[in-house]
């Protein structure tokens, strides 16, 4: 199949990549089965060092950190793939409108996204959560309306290209309707490219999460989450206990794998070009 | 010259424009966003008169655009409201917090340009060589992390291994110089390490994109040292995209020091803004988002217009 034969010449960085990402997905799948203890069970003592029954330790309620890892991996990537996915939808929707449309639609929706560009996103999104309220609806429906705006810059930009073709133009003639036209004629050809940004895009996403997480503001406990646990275990760093490095250290694992991948889409998508 | 004037004053002009329209949603959006503020900080168990009193001492009785424009009145005036959480001045608490934050944010910016800019020329000085291939891995991995990770690793190394510097950046007005410097040395660098990265990379892809160009290869061709040619023929032309993304990283800077601020329990704007969210102390809220917002815009604009300034191509739009 096509996709074994770029698997296998692919180079050593996106195998690393791809090894990353299996095992986070992974944890998230099979999260009851490999985790020794449940989410929010209280296990042992406060903090206590890593040892034979907690293998990486307790939290700050005495809770198994590996399990609130693995619980973690399974509620922070899925709230944040939700989360690209709603983006891509709402921002890649308006962005084919616009470019299909073209005239005061698309110089409607692209003022209002320049204007929602300008302003700094942790900052709006800590408005409007402010304004909402915190919780699990709030952030994945704010942060993706946030995102899709990026993605509607460039999926416009792709969808521009491709309705200046010939195809579309017959298609036109031929009295299709818009909806046909972007599903048919507009999301095949556009899809690669948009592809490529899923990725970046749900680095980016995960990040912020992350980061409203650790600032308290995204997801809630008990829910384990990596940016929440950092938190919740920053006290413990001063003791010299290495607790809220763990989270930490996950998040980053994830973004290198998927940052591993992309670069290798886009090395390839700008590869197939010339 | 009247050409670049003209231009400048037309990107400000553009800009002012934005920070009103941001201020408009700023206001607006805490308007329309469901959910009633009075009801909301007063909780469920309210009774109506008292949520009655509470709208009328907020004003929310009043029309919106009436509100709207004594609310911007106010902010030009230096007039912010009071807080309602404790019902202090909202211009008090933000004052210095702000001085606080540009303190931290430009300090790192000092730090962090020249080393981005010097490690940016000697990466396309030595591409593709061992020098360059861990410089590359490094900021890669670096702008891969979440700041709060590389601000605990800091900590870990630096005020728990080592103990050199503090965790916790507590500054006040009485504090000399070079105590605050101290104080806020791992904050500083946390931010710093996270923007060198990105403007890094930006530095040695201007330079190594100019190094195609038919002048450097003449300027190869007379038999110039590398070095004199990627500083004296190459950088001054790369200078036009390098300031473009210093400016860019310093509004990053004023922004993304809202989270390593919380981390290092620094007293500043991004502190209080979190502090706020989670009381839900909507007019602080406000205030400081507008305050961070139009920073944000001012040096975005800034970058904009040295851009225009520092690259003649740019001056005459079609």
């Amino acid at each position: 199949m096509n996709f074994f034969k770029l698997l296998r010449q692919s180079p050593l960085s996106a195998r690393i990549g791809i090894f990353m990402v299996l095992i986070n997905v992974l944890a998230a799948i099979l999260a009851p089965v490999i985790c020794p203890y449940s989410e929010t069970e209280v296990v042992a003592d406060v903090w206590v060092m890593p040892n034979a029954d907690n293998w990486l330790g307790t939290d700050h309620l005495g809770r198994d950190m590996f399990t609130r890892l693995v619980y973690g991996a399974r509620n922070t990537i899925a709230i944040a793939f939700v989360t690209t996915i709603l983006s891509f939808v709402v921002g890649s929707i308006l962005g084919f409108f616009a470019a299909t449309l073209g005239g005061w639609t698309d110089l409607g929706i692209s003022r209002v996204v320049d204007i929602l560009m300008a302003f700094p996103t942790l900052i709006f999104a800590l408005m409007v959560l402010s304004v909402v309220g915190t919780g699990t609806m709030s952030l994945i429906v704010v942060i993706a309306l946030l995102d899709s705006t990026r993605v509607f810059r460039l999926s416009r930009a792709v969808a521009m290209d491709i309705t200046v073709m010939e195809f579309v133009e017959a298609a036109r003639l031929r009295g299709e309707r818009i909806w046909w036209l972007m599903r048919h004629e507009i999301l095949p050809n556009a899809l690669p490219p948009l592809v490529a940004e899923f990725g970046l895009r749900f680095c980016f996403v995960f990040l912020f999460i992350a980061s409203l997480s650790f600032l308290g503001l995204g997801i809630q406990p008990p829910t384990a989450d990596w940016g929440g646990m950092v938190r919740e275990n920053a006290g413990a760093i001063t003791f010299g206990i290495m607790t809220p490095l763990f989270p930490a250290a996950c998040i980053a694992f994830l973004t290198v794998g998927v940052n591993l991948i992309v670069d290798w889409f886009l090395h390839l998508a700008s590869g197939l070009k010339d | 010259m009247k050409g670049i004037v003209s231009l400048v004053v037309k990107r400000l002009a553009l800009g002012l424009v934005t920070i009103i329209v941001i201020s408009l949603l700023i206001f607006v959006g805490v308007e329309a966003l469901p959910g009633d503020l009075a009801e909301a900080i007063l909780g469920q168990e309210a009774t109506p008169e008292t949520v009655a009193a509470f709208r009328k001492e907020l004003k929310l009785d009043l029309p919106p655009h009436v509100r709207y424009f004594a609310w911007l009145g106010g902010f030009m005036k230096g007039d912010l409201g009071n807080s309602l959480a404790n019902g202090r001045p909202i211009a008090d608490l933000i004052g210095w917090r702000f001085a606080n934050t540009m303190f931290l944010a430009s300090v790192a910016a000092v730090i962090s340009v020249p080393i981005a800019v010097i490690l940016g020329i000697l990466a396309a000085l030595y591409r593709n060589t061992l020098f360059d291939k861990i410089i590359s891995t490094i900021t890669l991995s670096t702008i891969s992390f979440p700041e709060f990770f590389v601000a605990y690793i800091l900590i870990a190394l630096f005020s728990v291994q080592i103990v050199l510097f503090p965790s916790i950046s507590n500054i006040n007005d009485q504090m000399p110089f070079w105590e605050k410097i101290y104080a806020i040395i791992l904050p500083c660098l946390t931010l710093a390490l996270v923007v060198i990265a990105h403007m890094m990379r930006q530095t040695r892809a201007a330079i190594i994109n100019i190094l195609a160009s038919p002048f450097i290869e003449m300027a190869r061709l007379k038999g110039l040292k590398n070095m004199r040619v990627i500083v004296l023929h190459a950088f001054p032309n790369a200078l036009s995209p390098v300031i473009n993304v210093i400016a860019l990283n310093l509004a990053y800077l004023v922004v993304g020091v809202v989270i390593v601020e919380v981390v290092f329990v620094y007293p500043g704007l991004g502190q209080l803004l979190v502090d706020s969210v989670s009381k839900r102390d909507i007019p602080v809220v406000q205030a400081s988002g507008l305050i961070f917002a139009a920073t944000y815009v001012s040096l975005n604009l800034l970058a904009d217009v040295l851009s225009i300034i520092s690259n003649p191509r740019l001056r005459n739009p079609r």
